[in-house]
């Protein structure tokens, strides 16, 4: 068996809602039925075929070649299998994934891995704004899984996020794990103003002092056992995070405005 | 059945059913870890009187525990689930939470899942801060010594308890040694402790007494002072009599540790005072597990 791939055949003018894409939905189905599937694109609706050129049978492995940032909701609601993006990806990438993996070789738009509860996706690019936050009317962002970005991140990342755990090897814009609830972001580069705006708890690992806002105080340096645990996960994941072994850190506690449980932890 | 002199009685040791755990006790050095463990299973060498049966099953070298530092692994056993979830937690949090430095894991993959620091967290008082990898959760607890490290869960399964040999020899020092032996050899195995003081028990007891209010009462027939007065089962060169008791995960670790411990106790043989090896039992009544001796060490014997 190989991997289903399906081959954009031209650029886009109108975005496309690929969420039928998904192992789960295809399973099953013959390459006709595949390229019999509607796709929602603006107001009209597409076949599959009429997009891509489909080889391959084996719907539980995707692969997405050609690809453009004009293909939304990319691996939306998987809950199992793979899905590998060659080129970007348009917004909503993983948009409330359970189970599964999603690998994009090129970048990601806005709101990648909103709502995630579980699975591992690994951009090797950048990602917009809102990266594992909440859409607007949810009242949460990523519930769980892994997410590893090679790239930097837009504003908002990890907005509203309440479990989970999201990795940034560049740098994060700002309001970084604003709203946070629980969960853990990690940013290698730098992150933009005001980190940590609003954060109810959750722990935010920075590789540099950023500069807080008045409500973010410091706790002092210390040495926290829990980090070896989480470093020792780390270990398996294939990111740049794996090869870190630290356990001593600077403790700024906030945001004191909403509860101040949450934790930036920045490595010395 | 003789091992170098010593009379293997044909009889059998009578266990019971229980429930048990194991809990890995990390600290700073071994020291620290030992401290949290010895408190811990302190006052844990009858389910009588002490709600639990717990030991140090072995040390743990960083490579082997979850956060990367030395430990020891404890197990705990109990006559049931509730009584052993219950001195679970108070142990957990009278001994490891107090103590500087230490971290509580999980120690049985498997099994019953059943609360290890779920409840401590509340001693945060709301700063406690749980933590999810690789899919198990973990407490941060912050204590004045920086933070209280501890999994949520750990497994409970079914298990031994009560397994047990009798070494009788021609004076007391002469059956110590031959316990002291025994022990040395039974530590070395996964899986078992020995609860009672140094893993040894010289009051071993009958069911029921003269007095209507006790339930069980001196093994008159072991005791040595007593050899003319009551219906002895010792004969008249036995001077002293020590008992070792296990507690195991499974029927086949108590076994193994039976025969390791009669193996080594026979070592030191006739010449040095060690006459029979006996076993207690109620008559194969109330335990579910019966361990022969003969057929246990049926490979030992020349």
């Amino acid at each position: 068996m190989s991997a289903l791939t399906l081959t954009l055949k031209a650029p886009l003018t109108q975005r496309v809602d690929c969420s039928p894409l998904t192992p789960d939905f295809l399973a099953g189905k013959s390459l006709s039925e595949i390229a019999s599937i509607a796709l929602h694109s603006g107001n009209r609706k597409l076949r599959v075929d009429a997009l891509f050129d489909l080889t391959g049978d084996d719907s539980s492995n995707i692969i997405i070649q050609n690809s453009s940032a004009k293909l939304d909701f990319l691996g939306s609601k998987m809950q199992s299998g793979s899905l590998t993006v060659h080129g970007d990806a348009g917004s909503y990438l993983g948009f409330q994934m359970k189970k599964g993996e999603i690998t994009v070789h090129g970048n990601a738009h806005a709101y990648a891995a909103s709502g995630m509860a579980g699975g591992i996706m690994h951009v090797n690019g950048n990602v917009g704004d809102y990266l594992a936050a909440a859409i607007p009317g949810d009242r949460k962002g990523m519930k769980g899984g892994t997410v590893i970005i090679t790239g930097n991140a837009g504003d908002r990342a990890g907005d509203q996020m309440r479990r989970g755990i999201v990795l940034i090897e560049g740098n994060a814009g700002a309001y970084c794990a604003s709203r946070m609830l629980a969960g853990t972001i990690g940013v290698l580069g730098s992150v933009g103003d005001y980190a940590g705006f609003g954060m109810r708890r959750g722990t935010l690992l920075l590789f540099q002092t950023p500069k807080l806002h008045a409500t973010l105080q410091d706790c002092g340096s210390h040495t926290l056992p829990y980090l070896k645990l989480m470093f020792k996960a780390f270990q398996a994941l294939p990111s740049r995070f794996a090869a870190i072994d630290n356990t001593r850190v600077r403790r700024y506690a906030g945001d004191l405005a909403c509860d101040g449980k949450g934790e930036i932890l920045v490595f010395g | 059945m003789i091992i170098n002199g010593v009379t293997i009685d044909d009889t059998f040791a009578e266990a019971f059913g229980m429930r048990g755990t194991r809990v890995l006790i990390t600290a700073q050095n071994l020291t620290w870890a030992y401290n949290a463990a010895n408190a811990m299973t302190g006052f844990a060498t009858s389910v009588i009187a002490c709600g639990v049966e717990a030991g140090i099953e072995r040390e743990m070298t960083p490579d082997e525990t979850p956060d990367g530092r030395p430990g020891v692994s404890v197990l705990l056993f109990a006559m049931g689930s509730a009584v052993l979830m219950k001195q679970l937690e108070t142990r957990l949090g009278q001994c490891v939470l107090t103590c500087p430095t230490a971290a509580a894991f999980s120690g049985i993959e498997g099994g019953d899942r059943i609360n290890l620091g779920k409840n401590l967290r509340f001693f945060g008082d709301g700063f406690q801060i749980s933590k999810q990898f690789g899919g198990k959760r973990y407490w941060r607890v912050p204590v004045m010594d920086g933070e209280f490290l501890t999994e949520e869960k750990t497994g409970m399964v079914r298990a031994v308890g009560g397994g047990n040999f009798l070494v009788l020899a021609e004076s007391q020092p002469q059956a110590l040694a031959a316990c002291e032996a025994a022990i040395v050899a039974m530590k070395k195995l996964p899986n078992v402790i020995m609860p009672f003081p140094g893993g040894v028990v010289r009051s071993g007891s009958k069911v029921g007494s003269k007095y209507k209010t006790l339930i069980a009462s001196t093994n008159d027939a072991f005791c040595p002072t007593l050899k003319g007065i009551t219906r002895t089962d010792l004969s008249p060169e036995i001077e002293s009599v020590m008992e070792i008791v296990i507690d195991g995960l499974t029927d086949k670790d108590v076994r193994e540790a039976t025969r390791v411990g009669i193996k080594a106790a026979c070592e030191l043989g006739a010449a040095n005072g060690i006459k029979r090896i006996s076993a207690g039992n109620y008559g194969g009544k109330l335990g579910q597990f019966q361990f022969h001796l003969r057929e246990i060490m049926s490979g030992e014997a020349a």
